[in-house]
């Protein structure tokens, strides 16, 4: 069927991709275009009508020239134009332009709308199948705007042809993606279910896509498609390979679609026994055929069985339920460890990454890991040893840890550049979580600082110091081994400042051994000193001054050292200023001055690893892995595991934490929010069930935003969201600023306020929609325009839902617009203050909250925080010093309510247990939510 | 899902890329750049997937040309790979014994087929028939009368025989 018996060769075009393939130079190509552009606007601009083949012949030239990487500024017209052409092979060439140059926010896109209505209409089904396509690749909200209500009834009519079929459901599919709010469920919903059970195999293959991601977002609605895919799979699987015809591919029955089926199965849990049965049966039979002789040599049928069988694998581990399926799904993929093709090995190692997480398959997993450490040391590819790198990961426990982190050590010292920072983090949190002995944890660190001394992060040898720090029992060994790793001619940098570190603490320990005396310490330290960089520099002087506490024999020595022009008179400041500062410390200081300043570090705060982060972190943040890794630990946490728990990270308060919480952004909490949520639940029962439960940290943040109006209110690994507001009296105007931290484009990206029916009828808000897409690095802003109508107590909910990468995401954070925002401040002297006070103040009228502070109440901070309240702060006005008194006006729509505030810090308790009061004004609970609010700002976590 | 397909030359010369999620212009051309450099990069009996930025790419050489698919975390790696080798039978099908020239001469059929075979990154019909029945159909509904192509190609790099 050679091409030149076909259609409509266009001469001209032909002649043209020649003459540009002839040239010899980028030069000669960019005037042989130019030359042609130029007729080209001149055939457009010119007075002669130009007629359908030429036109056609242009456009088609034109998209060759883009396709070769050049701008096209012009010719959108004419592609338009010939949208209406009557023949088929210009309106396909108008598509075809279309689709692939012109953007969503085309002028044009009224035209081009227009003639896809025209063609959607025509009843021809070759003019229908452009026009689907021609929405399907373009895809953008105006289009689905246009099409979405059309396109499902094109779906399900009952004299649609069944190739129509096809394109409307992946069509729909494409404008679901964009625009799932544009897509309204209906009556046609069931009717698609019903597709999977189409005679035409097409149909299904195209309506199972479509299901899958409905399925997804509206579980309940599509349940029904679950019996339905497991008959139409358990057909496909028990038929004859002559059966489907030629939707048999290689002598395998339909392998996309039953790809397809078993995918959708993977949206739900596994099925009711009736239904669950013929899928066993299924995925049983699947698991034998693998086991047969092949039909053929050909790798593309080995190739699409084992596709089946993967996704089979893949549903199996999804439904984590059949203990026998999933050990036979692991000694399935350990004969593919060894198979000849790469691709299976590769493939294996992944699928099995996953399988090492289950309970049911976990030991089954680990009877591979010779094999595994094989392919560490024999795959000539990188990216299959990276996968072994990664099961290796997975499969680790206590029982091989120091097996498996023996290996990985080893592997590292001929580890590809590219994947080597990752393993040193591996290597360092298994090292950790799986330490029984911590004298062997420390040998590993060293040990990684001396293999790939390069690659080891801040994280990782901070954490070591943190852990030796930490336990006691380990500080004598580290400080041992460290001085012994030390003495090596050459070590890295890192060493020097983990040892500079650990002997400027635990240097004591040794120190009776005269081989590490004090000053031979020192010496060998300080022969590292002046091949360091700047900062190690400046740990190494620590060191010193801990040394002269320390080993008050080394201390004339050391102010020798720190005396010297060097060190006095360094260039840089920092090193400059500690060379100064303790060399007059160590003069001017007593003893016990000294000894006191110079105490020994106190322990860490347990708090999750910042290695662990920070290899989700170059994992992405919702690739496969992390999402394994997520489970992992969820498992390890219920299976009491030693290792800290992370879920505790998070609440433990960092001593650098801001008091006034006006400072830097909080932690982020680190990956996507947890699932099991509920939080919130009295707050907004009723909303809708989409919304994802509050951000881990939202109420803290939420807090620190009663007494201040701008900051950073929410951050993960993808997104900021930033505030900055302003009241007055009862209106406000908020500006949100969402950034996009990543490099990829988030798409449907929308923003919402969630506010109860009560909060509704109290608090007025509005705004514009934002922007759908927002660029990666990217920040958008949007306005909300607040209305205070009466007094309210609850907070509203803003929800962020958008796709980063392939995957949906989904935030909630409480918006910090609390009652005092609408607070004017009122000055009183002492007199009126309390001649009110004293008449609104007996038991029934005044409100109170006794709290516990989290943060010390510091009196200039208490005061900032009462202004940063909005009431006025009066001074001088309680007789008591240690209160706190403040008046303000709270202003609403419907009227106004003086406020009296008194703060009774009650410092003797311990935490301080502040009681903050206010008088109720008659009849009237305005006010009651005053106390509350204000003890929000000093209990942020 | 699938997010673009690339079919490049050894030499890097990009000859058809399909686009499934709306990605700027500019964007575009930095992935096209980067991906070539990493697949062309790449030694004969390496394994055919490979984990890029946040996807998973999947990409198969017929003589001359680099045929290169970027999908999703949970996507399927082998019944992709077959995909792209459905494509390439479908081409070859067309064209009779495919090669480079076909497609650069021809990419708007190239580009036809496509679509009739992936509609917004999914699979449309698998069956070859249906798929070529479709652009025969549209073939037939065209002029017929033209020159021929093969007259303007000088050489002739056929894909393998499949």
């Amino acid at each position: 069927m050679p091409a030149v018996s076909k259609g409509d060769g266009m001469r001209g075009l032909a002649v043209f991709i020649s003459d540009i393939r002839n040239c010899k130079s980028k030069e000669a190509e960019i005037k042989r275009i130019n030359k042609e552009l130029a007729n080209i606007r001149s055939k457009f601009k010119g007075d002669k009508a130009l007629d359908g083949y030429s036109k056609k012949k242009y456009v088609c030239k034109l998209l060759f020239i883009f396709l070769l990487g050049h701008d096209i500024d012009f010719g959108h017209m004419e592609a338009v134009n010939l949208l209406s052409s009557n023949r088929y092979t210009e309106k396909q060439i108008g598509y075809l332009f279309i689709s692939v140059l012109v953007n969503s926010n085309s002028e044009l896109i009224r035209l081009i709308n227009n003639a896809i209505k025209n063609d959607l209409a025509s009843r021809n089904p070759t003019f229908m199948g452009l026009a689907l396509h021609c929405i399907a690749n373009v895809g953008s909200r105006e289009m689905a705007e246009a099409f979405a209500g059309e396109i499902p009834k094109i779906l399900v009519a009952g004299d649609t042809m069944d190739s129509v079929k096809q394109s409307a459901a992946l069509c729909l599919l494409r404008l679901y993606r964009t625009s799932p709010d544009l897509v309204p469920m209906g009556d046609w919903t069931s009717r698609v279910v019903h597709l999977l059970n189409d005679q035409h195999l097409g149909v299904v293959t195209a309506a199972t896509s479509l299901i899958t991601t409905l399925a997804q977002k509206n579980p309940e609605e599509f349940k029904t498609s679950v019996s339905l895919a497991v008959s139409r799979l358990s057909r496909i699987v028990t038929s004859a390979s002559t059966d489907l015809q030629d939707y048999t591919y290689y002598f395998v029955p339909a392998p996309w679609l039953s790809v397809k089926l078993l995918r959708l199965l993977q949206c739900y849990p596994p099925p009711d026994p009736a239904v669950r049965g013929r899928l066993t049966e299924c995925l049983e039979t699947i698991l034998n055929k693998a086991q047969e002789p092949p039909k053929s040599k050909k790798v593309q049928h080995s190739n699409a069985k084992n596709a089946v069988l993967f996704e089979t694998i893949s549903l199996i581990i999804h439904h984590d339920s059949e203990p026998n399926l999933l050990v036979r799904a692991c000694n399935q993929l350990g004969q593919f460890l060894q198979h000849r093709e790469t691709n299976l090995r590769y493939l294996a190692l992944e699928s099995m990454c996953t399988l090492a997480s289950s309970e049911f398959s976990h030991e089954a997993v680990k009877t591979h890991i010779e094999t595994v450490i094989n392919a560490l040391k024999t795959e000539r590819d990188v990216s299959v040893r990276q996968r072994a790198v990664d099961l290796l990961y997975a499969m680790c426990d206590r029982s091989n840890a120091q097996q498996i982190v023996a290996e990985m050590l080893s592997y590292l010292e001929t580890a590809d550049y590219s994947i080597r920072e990752e393993i040193v983090l591996k290597v360092a949190i298994l090292a950790e979580k799986y330490a029984v002995d911590y004298t062997w944890y420390v040998d590993t660190i060293l040990n990684l600082i001396r293999i790939a001394g390069d690659y080891v992060s801040e994280e990782v040898w901070y954490r070591v110091i943190q852990i030796v720090i930490n336990r006691d029992d380990v500080q004598g060994y580290a400080a041992k081994t460290v001085f012994e790793a030390l003495q090596a001619p050459a070590c890295h940098e890192n060493l020097v400042k983990v040892g500079g570190y650990i002997l400027g603490e635990f240097g004591n320990l040794i120190a009776g051994d005269p081989r590490s005396s004090p000053l031979i310490q020192f010496h060998l330290l300080h022969s590292k000193f002046h091949l360091c960089s700047v900062p190690t520099r400046a740990l190494l002087l620590s060191t010193y001054i801990k040394f002269v506490n320390l080993f008050p024999e080394v201390k004339t020595t050391i102010q020798d050292v720190l005396r010297s022009d060097s060190q006095l008179k360094n260039a840089d400041v920092e090193l400059q200023q500690r060379a100064v500062e303790y060399l007059r410390l160590s003069t001017v200081a007593s003893t016990d001055i000294l000894a006191t300043v110079l105490e020994e570090m106190p322990p860490f705060p347990e708090r999750q690893s910042s290695i662990l982060a920070k290899l989700k972190k170059k994992k992405g943040p919702d690739t496969a892995t992390g999402l394994e890794e997520a489970k992992r630990e969820r498992s390890a946490a219920v299976n009491g595991g030693p290792e800290p728990a992370p879920a505790s990270a998070a609440s433990t308060p960092s001593p650098s934490a801001d008091l006034l919480g006006l400072g830097a952004a909080p932690p982020a909490p680190a990956g996507p929010p947890p699932s099991s949520g509920g939080l919130l639940v009295d707050v907004f029962s009723d909303s809708p069930s989409a919304v994802a439960p509050l951000a881990p940290g939202s109420e803290d943040n939420f807090a620190r935003f009663v007494c201040k109006n701008n900051g950073v209110l929410f951050e993960n690994q993808l997104l900021q969201i930033g505030l900055k507001s302003e009241f007055r009296q009862n209106l406000g105007r908020m500006f949100i600023f969402y950034g996009n931290k990543t490099s990829t484009q988030f798409l449907n990206f929308t923003p919402t306020l969630i506010c109860s029916d009560d909060l509704q009828m109290n608090l007025s808000l509005q705004t514009k929609p934002v922007d759908p897409t927002v660029d990666g690095g990217a920040q958008v802003q949007q306005v909300v325009n607040i209305e205070c109508v009466s007094d309210f107590t609850e907070a509203p909910v803003l929800n962020i839902q958008f796709r980063y990468g392939g995957t949906f995401q989904n935030v909630s954070v409480k918006l910090p617009i609390t009652l005092n925002k609408f607070f004017q401040p009122t000055e009183m002297a002492s007199q009126d203050f309390f001649q009110r006070w004293k008449q609104l103040s007996n038991p029934q009228q005044e409100v109170q909250n006794i709290f516990k502070a989290k943060h010390p109440m510091d009196t200039e901070i208490t005061k900032a925080k009462i202004i940063g309240f909005g009431s006025a702060l009066l001074e001088e006005v309680d007789p008591n010093p240690a209160n706190f008194v403040g008046a303000g006006i709270i202003h609403t729509k419907t009227t106004q309510i003086g406020c009296l505030l008194r703060l009774e810090p009650n410092l003797q308790a311990q935490p301080p247990s502040p009681r903050a009061r206010v008088p109720r004004p008659r009849c009237c609970s305005w006010s009651d939510p005053v106390p509350c609010v204000l003890a929000l700002s000093w209990t942020p976590q | 899902m699938m997010r673009f397909m690339l079919l490049f030359s050894r030499q890097g010369k990009l000859r058809l890329q399909k686009w499934y999620l709306a990605t700027s212009d500019k964007e575009r051309k930095k992935m096209v750049r980067e991906l070539m450099q990493v697949v062309l990069a790449r030694k004969p009996k390496m394994c055919s997937f490979l984990e890029w930025r946040d996807l998973k790419v999947v990409y198969k050489r017929y003589a001359s040309l680099y045929f290169c698919c970027a999908i999703e975390g949970q996507d399927n790696e082998l019944i992709t790979l077959e995909l792209i080798h459905r494509y390439v039978e479908l081409l070859d099908k067309y064209f009779g014994s495919v090669c480079e020239l076909d497609i650069i001469f021809n990419f708007e059929k190239a580009y036809f087929i496509l679509d009739e075979f992936l509609m917004g990154g999914d699979v449309q019909d698998t069956s070859k028939k249906s798929v070529l029945k479709a652009i025969e159909q549209a073939d037939l509904l065209q002029e017929s009368g033209s020159p021929s192509l093969r007259d303007l190609m000088p050489t002739d790099y056929s894909l393998p025989p499949l």
